[in-house]
């Protein structure tokens, strides 16, 4: 069975997301969703000083198996990406809520990270 | 959906089950990427069992074969050996590819695609009526790959000594039928190692012994990884009815030297009269990515488009194989969600037994 972990928030789209209390968030893939994808092997990072909102395609996360998109969890200016996944992708598999971080961002609207899903609710839409 | 008979091995050792053109088949074990190592490494099984095999038998057998198939059964002299071919249509199109074994004078055994056993079945049997032969499927067998550099070994060491005595110096490309087993030294992953056919009810027991002594179960997307790295084509990706075996790098598989009249012979003679002009290609990128089917690819002699694509585990690059203009060599660039990146034409295959092969990298 995958990790949910209950200090997350999760978006539908299988991102979850930090709050790391100073207006910023840090995003990675869930473990449900790597496990789902399998041997990752490359991971298309945004670019810093972008812009994306809720729900625009900013990442891609390819496995042997398949590309995949992740999407922005919530609006606002990525500030820093995981450059460690150009090397290693497959700390996206090994640790996907620590080392397999993939970007982090500014929030252009707080209120935002509320509105996402608790681990309760991740979990109860992956038995779906 | 149709299961293996093995399908509750599939389960015990933890594989994630996909459809597959109405097979309930195993995708992985866990990691594809582990499956595919162990294969190059060592030695991983698969089940194939999902594979169409067909017996033909009669006093026309040969002469069927003949008429049926691009390349030429009478190359087939001794009792076990295989033969490649494309079965093609009328405008010289591939039908199916298929491995055709000559077992004994008016027996030859053919392995053919699970994705277009209606069709390929249906066209033997029409174009079969014309001459003295029965068509024979065999339901009752399963089927496993055994493949890796210590792929034979392994399966030697599970056999009765009378049998691997039979099969220990049998060259590659060859069969043998003995006690109800069928072992042929063939496969689709670019290693050595064995297919073997025997009675379903007899499957579990076999690949569980083969698990015990080491042999890694391994899912169809290792196999695609396996048989992309080794140059070899997947139909209805690679080669379809729409392209002949001269556009698909299968011309050597077409047997046109004598005046052997096979279906699709008159349609590749006008195709050779006019001209070439496609060829199936290696593709390998240069940076960092992944290739996949229908991919973009852009050349000094024109546009072409990638039939399939994957991460190469053994390259540790994104590689391909692609239909492009014939002239066309050298660098290229790959569209990949809307951006070009550099990569080169290489000529298949790329990897086999463990390791790069020349000229790849």
């Amino acid at each position: 069975m995958s990790e949910v972990r209950s200090d997350l928030k999760y978006r539908e789209s299988h991102e979850w997301v930090r709050d790391e209390g100073d207006g910023t968030v840090t995003v990675g893939i869930s473990d449900h969703a790597q496990a789902q994808l399998g041997d990752m092997v490359f991971v298309e990072l945004p670019e810093v000083g972008n812009s994306f909102s809720q729900g625009e395609a900013c990442a891609v996360v390819e496995s042997v198996k398949a590309a995949s998109d992740a999407y922005a969890p919530v609006s606002g200016e990525v500030i820093e990406a995981n450059d460690k996944l150009e090397d290693e992708p497959e700390l996206v598999n090994t640790d996907p809520y620590g080392e397999g971080w993939m970007f982090k961002m500014k929030l252009s609207d707080t209120s935002e990270v509320a509105g996402l899903l608790d681990a309760e609710a991740y979990e109860e839409q992956q038995d779906d | 959906m149709h299961k293996t008979h093995l399908y509750e091995a599939h389960l015990a050792a933890g594989a994630r089950m996909v459809d597959f053109v109405g097979w309930n088949m195993p995708i992985h074990y866990g990691s594809q990427m582990d499956e595919h190592k162990a294969v190059r490494g060592d030695a991983g099984m698969f089940d194939v069992s999902h594979m169409t095999v067909v017996d033909i038998r009669g006093p026309q057998a040969s002469a069927f074969l003949l008429r049926l198939l691009a390349n030429d059964v009478s190359r087939l002299t001794v009792p076990g050996k295989a033969l490649y071919s494309c079965m093609l249509n009328e405008s010289g199109g591939v039908i199916d590819d298929l491995i055709a074994y000559y077992m004994e004078d008016e027996w030859y055994r053919l392995v053919v695609n699970a994705a277009t056993r209606d069709k390929g079945l249906a066209w033997l049997a029409r174009n079969g009526m014309a001459f003295r032969i029965s068509l024979t499927e065999h339901f009752e067998l399963a089927m496993l790959a055994v493949q890796g550099p210590n792929a034979r070994e392994r399966v030697h060491g599970l056999l009765p000594p009378d049998v691997v005595q039979g099969i220990a110096s049998m060259p590659p490309f060859s069969a043998v039928l003995c006690c109800g087993y069928f072992i042929a030294r063939t496969g689709y992953t670019g290693e050595d190692g064995y297919e073997v056919l025997l009675p379903a009810e007899e499957a579990i027991a076999f690949w569980n012994r083969l698990e015990a002594a080491g042999v890694k179960p391994c899912g169809l997307a290792a196999r695609d990884t396996l048989r992309l790295e080794a140059g070899m084509h997947l139909y209805g990706q690679d080669m379809d009815e729409d392209v002949t075996p001269l556009e698909s790098g299968l011309a050597w598989t077409v047997a046109m030297k004598d005046d052997r009249r096979f279906i699709g012979r008159d349609a590749l003679e006008r195709q050779q009269e006019n001209g070439v002009d496609r060829k199936l290609s290696g593709v390998l990128l240069e940076g960092r990515g992944v290739l996949r089917p229908g991919y973009r690819v852009m050349t000094a002699a024109g546009e072409g488009v990638t039939t399939s694509g994957t991460f190469s585990p053994t390259l540790e690059k994104a590689i391909a194989l692609a239909r492009v203009p014939v002239e066309a060599t050298g660098a290229c660039d790959v569209e990949i969600r809307g951006k070009a990146y550099p990569a080169h034409l290489v000529k298949p295959p790329f990897a086999r037994h463990g390791k790069v092969c020349d000229g790849i990298l």
